[in-house]
């Protein structure tokens, strides 16, 4: 950081490169720079991520609606104490945590599962781990409408397959219990790879020393897994488990394809009513109400995240 | 932490198997173990396996009950129906394809020039908060896309935005950004400041030392970078829902899911048309799976 700097870009001045003095100036240049360069992304977000959200929060306590148009009326805090104490809202909110808790646990338990099989393989890892990464590139609405065909209770193939094993059909997306458990089966399906790979990146980094020390005392294999291969990967495993809350948390598009909320409200999730209010019900300022709270939900549960992946930086 | 696909196939024999294996009833607890991963791979691809296999049947065979697995005839008439509407002109979908480059393309271009510049001033300078900076801009990216539609959809109406490409461009533009920087950041990371100044040693300004010097190390990283940003663009769904409607504006994936609206589906299209749709995109994270874990993670897991 003490090397001296030409003032500007002029080539005259370049090549007298004259040495002590610039310090302030230099300093300045780099302040300049460091402006010019972070300002146009932070412009942009602020314009389109800073700025919507402070008009929902200026909505959130109006009656505005989109539709009826006319001015918005100041409503204090009466949107935020209709949602807190609608009871459609209440078991949305249910819904949700079964869904997000549902889902995470088995995407967390699967593909830990499926990385710890993998890195005890020598061979045909890579193909593997390539292999089983296919649908977390998928996009939700391919992988939303690929499995409203597979669950299809009349030609769907997971029937069909049922079907010839024996078993009685079942009716996936369109009964109450098993369209919440369909949604998190296909959530499932696509976010496993996604745990598996961080967890395959945690036990690749596991130093094997370790293993070799516990294995010269004897250690056995549960016990090392429990003393060295978890503690090691537990703070990386967090992060994905934390990562994949928050996208299940905010997701929308599956559930709009796979079951649209339905059957009745079965599958409804907060997000999912969120639309249905803006955008059916067209209460732009309840539903702004609505998105602040949930966004609330976000920022604390990103805090959660940002806060290990601080310490997993540091430590 | 260690990272990569390729990291993970070019490990050398000794860690993948601990000693245990040499144990008596080793050998049966191996043998055990793959048949575990084949069949969960087997589930895994299954589903990828029987689009494909839907894609390329015709109509009787797509809705057979039971299912055929095997022996159907094969056509290629799907496919054409994506690409080919039936009077023979360029069908919906095949716009809504091109749509959906231009605006994934240009969008992650805008992403690239606004976030490389910024991840190498955050990566290089002491900035003000800059801790408090980073961490904020990667929380804009985790805000829920159906609460910040609404505002943006009162937002559009106002500048007339709605329904236009330009619209959908920035705001996938402001959705990578985030992105950008944090990957991006890494990369800077890995080049030594020192080349810059030496560089500046040398007579060149900063500017000059990051353009001729870091800027070409930052390539390929640039690139990866880049191809995950378009990946995002390109799968993208809320946003191009509720602000695009027109045939002539909307991108492939609310076109595709439109296919289902009607009393009948054809889901041997939806098949052919979802696999033409996720092509790309798998080919592009194959060249890109050596950053798979930082891009999945949005540059915020790293070796």
């Amino acid at each position: 950081m003490s090397a001296p700097v030409p003032l500007t870009t002029d080539p005259g001045r370049v090549a007298s490169a004259t040495p002590p003095a610039p310090g302030r100036s230099r300093r300045l240049s780099d302040r300049g720079l460091a402006v010019a360069f972070t300002s146009p992304a932070l412009l942009l977000l602020l314009a389109m991520s800073v700025f919507p959200l402070l008009w929902a929060l200026y909505l959130s306590f109006t009656d505005y609606s989109a539709t009826r148009g006319g001015a918005a009326h100041f409503v204090g805090f009466g949107n935020y104490t209709a949602i807190l104490t609608s009871a459609q809202v209440h078991q949305r909110a249910l819904t949700t945590l079964i869904y997000v808790v549902g889902a995470v646990t088995l995407q967390t338990v699967l593909g830990f599962a499926i990385a710890y099989l993998i890195s005890r393989r020598t061979h045909g890892r890579g193909l593997l781990t390539t292999l089983f990464l296919v649908p977390m590139m998928l996009s939700p609405v391919v992988v939303g409408l690929f499995w409203r065909f597979m669950l299809d209770a009349q030609f769907g193939v997971i029937n069909s397959m049922l079907g010839s094993l024996g078993l009685g059909q079942v009716e996936w997306l369109t009964r109450q219990r098993t369209a919440l458990v369909s949604l998190i089966v296909v959530d499932t399906w696509q976010w496993t790879p996604f745990i598996m790979l961080i967890a395959l990146a945690g036990l690749t980094a596991v130093p094997k020393y370790l293993y070799e020390a516990a294995s010269i005392d004897r250690a056995s294999e549960w016990f090392r897994f429990r003393t060295i291969t978890l503690p090691l990967v537990w703070p990386l495993l967090l992060i994905a488990v934390l990562f994949r809350a928050i996208e299940a948390f905010r997701l929308f598009d599956l559930v709009y394809i796979l079951t649209s909320g339905g059957p009745g409200v079965s599958t409804e999730t907060l997000s999912f009513h969120v639309y249905k209010v803006a955008f059916l019900g067209f209460n732009t300022g309840t539903a702004s109400a609505y998105g602040i709270l949930m966004v609330l939900v976000v920022i604390v549960l990103t805090q959660l995240y940002l806060r290990y992946l601080n310490k997993l930086k540091e430590g | 932490m260690a990272v990569s696909v390729d990291e993970a196939v070019s490990a050398g024999p000794a860690r993948g198997r601990p000693p245990a294996a040499r144990r008596p009833g080793g050998r049966g607890r191996s043998v055990l173990e793959v048949a575990l991963l084949t069949v969960l791979a087997v589930v895994m691809l299954f589903p990828v396996l029987w689009m494909i296999e839907t894609s390329i049947k015709e109509n009787r065979d797509v809705y057979a009950i039971p299912a055929e697995f095997f022996g159907f005839t094969v056509t290629m008439d799907h496919f054409k129906d994506v690409f080919v509407a039936p009077d023979g002109g360029r069908s919906a979908l095949s716009v809504a394809f091109l749509n959906s480059v231009l605006v994934a393309g240009a969008s992650t271009v805008l992403a690239t020039v606004l976030g490389v510049p910024a991840a190498w001033a955050y990566s290089r300078f002491a900035l003000k908060a800059k801790k408090d900076q980073l961490f904020f801009i990667l929380s804009t990216r985790f805000m829920p896309p159906v609460v910040v539609v609404i505002p943006i959809f009162l937002m559009y109406r106002q500048v007339g935005l709605i329904d236009s490409k330009l619209g959908l461009i920035l705001i996938y533009a402001a959705y990578n950004v985030p992105f950008t920087i944090w990957m991006m950041k890494g990369f800077v990371d890995e080049v030594p400041a020192e080349y810059e100044d030496a560089a500046m040693l040398d007579g060149y300004t900063r500017l000059q030392a990051f353009r001729k010097f870091t800027l070409p190390l930052l390539v390929p990283g640039i690139a990866a970078t880049a191809v995950f940003a378009l990946i995002f663009s390109w799968n993208e769904f809320v946003f191009a829902i509720f602000l695009t409607s027109s045939d002539s504006v909307r991108t492939a994936p609310p076109a595709i899911a439109g296919l289902i609206g009607g009393t009948t589906v054809d889901w041997g299209l939806v098949a052919a048309a979802s696999v033409v749709f996720a092509l790309p995109v798998l080919v592009f994270a194959y060249l890109v799976r050596r950053h798979l874990v930082a891009g999945v993670t949005l540059g915020a897991v790293r070796r």
